[in-house]
């Protein structure tokens, strides 16, 4: 994502990044960034939660509008909650959780696929 | 404590004999580029790393892919769906895509008066790509192309 914002940034558009990993935001030293600490997944709030969404949402956008220096990184107070999914984040046991890398469209749902066929898509 | 992501990874693929995966390192400062008006009059643009698609759309796949999806901001979020190599992370916004791909949080922000308007289109692609030249000269500038073509003011970057 980094590369993209710097990407998009140096190209006149102004960009924020909002993100829940900070080391990997921290690396890739976007123009301005919003840091969530939620587990991966959660950026943009809590799910079903609309009023912590807004919260993140409102912060975020205030950053956006605020931030003057270059690789400013802002750290919202939202707090998760129960802490027990740090540790399965930063396990460092011998597992890969990614899917193979297969080239083929991975529909969410079966039907998804006949949706996209039905629209005109040759998959 | 913050998850150390970069290091928990290294040692879990080195364990499993994998090359490491190579995180994008900057060595140099980032541009800059100001608002050239606030949000709250500003066509703001949201781009995704999630893997979202719509309904209708055709879904990522996991080897490497480089492309982007133009979501209509109109879409319904029940037609909104994800496909991403790292499926383990998508569990909760497949229930509630808010939570990474801030739809309807956005439209709240318009009608607060907070963001002047969204673009006609917002997009999305998928993160977890092995190849920085093929974000470079692929997904970046097709990126950088379709918020231009949505004349944005400002762009939001929703990292997963």
């Amino acid at each position: 994502m980094c590369l993209v914002a710097r990407h998009l940034e140096a190209h006149g558009i102004p960009t924020l990044v909002l993100g829940s990993a900070f080391d990997i935001i921290s690396a890739g030293a976007p123009p301005r960034a919003v840091f969530l600490d939620y587990p991966l997944g959660h950026s943009a709030g809590k799910p079903q939660d609309p009023a912590d969404q807004d919260a993140v949402l409102r912060a975020a956008l205030t950053a956006f509008d605020k931030l003057s220096v270059p690789g400013d990184l802002v750290t919202l107070s939202n707090v998760w909650g129960d802490n027990a999914w740090r540790e399965e984040a930063g396990s460092t046991e011998a597992r890969d959780t990614r899917q193979p890398r297969d080239e083929t469209p991975q529909w969410q749902l079966p039907e998804d696929r006949d949706a996209a066929l039905a629209a005109g898509l040759t998959v | 404590m913050t998850v150390n992501y970069m290091d928990a990874i290294r040692q879990r693929y080195e364990k499993l004999g994998y090359t490491p995966y190579r995180w994008f390192q900057a060595d140099s400062p980032p541009p800059w580029q100001p608002l050239s008006r606030p949000l709250a009059d500003s066509r703001l643009g949201l781009l995704s790393t999630s893997g979202a698609y719509a309904l209708g759309q055709r879904a990522y796949h996991y080897k490497d892919d480089t492309s982007i999806r133009a979501i209509p901001a109109a879409t319904p979020v029940g037609a909104l769906r994800f496909s991403h190599i790292t499926e383990n992370y998508l569990i909760d916004p497949k229930r509630d895509p808010n939570c990474i791909f801030p739809l309807e949080t956005l439209r709240r922000q318009v009608a607060a008066g907070r963001v002047g308007a969204l673009t006609e289109d917002l997009f999305s692609c998928m993160g977890g790509v092995y190849s920085q030249r093929r974000i470079r000269e692929e997904t970046a500038p097709a990126v950088l192309e379709a918020f231009r073509e949505q004349a944005v003011d400002a762009a939001l970057l929703v990292a997963m």
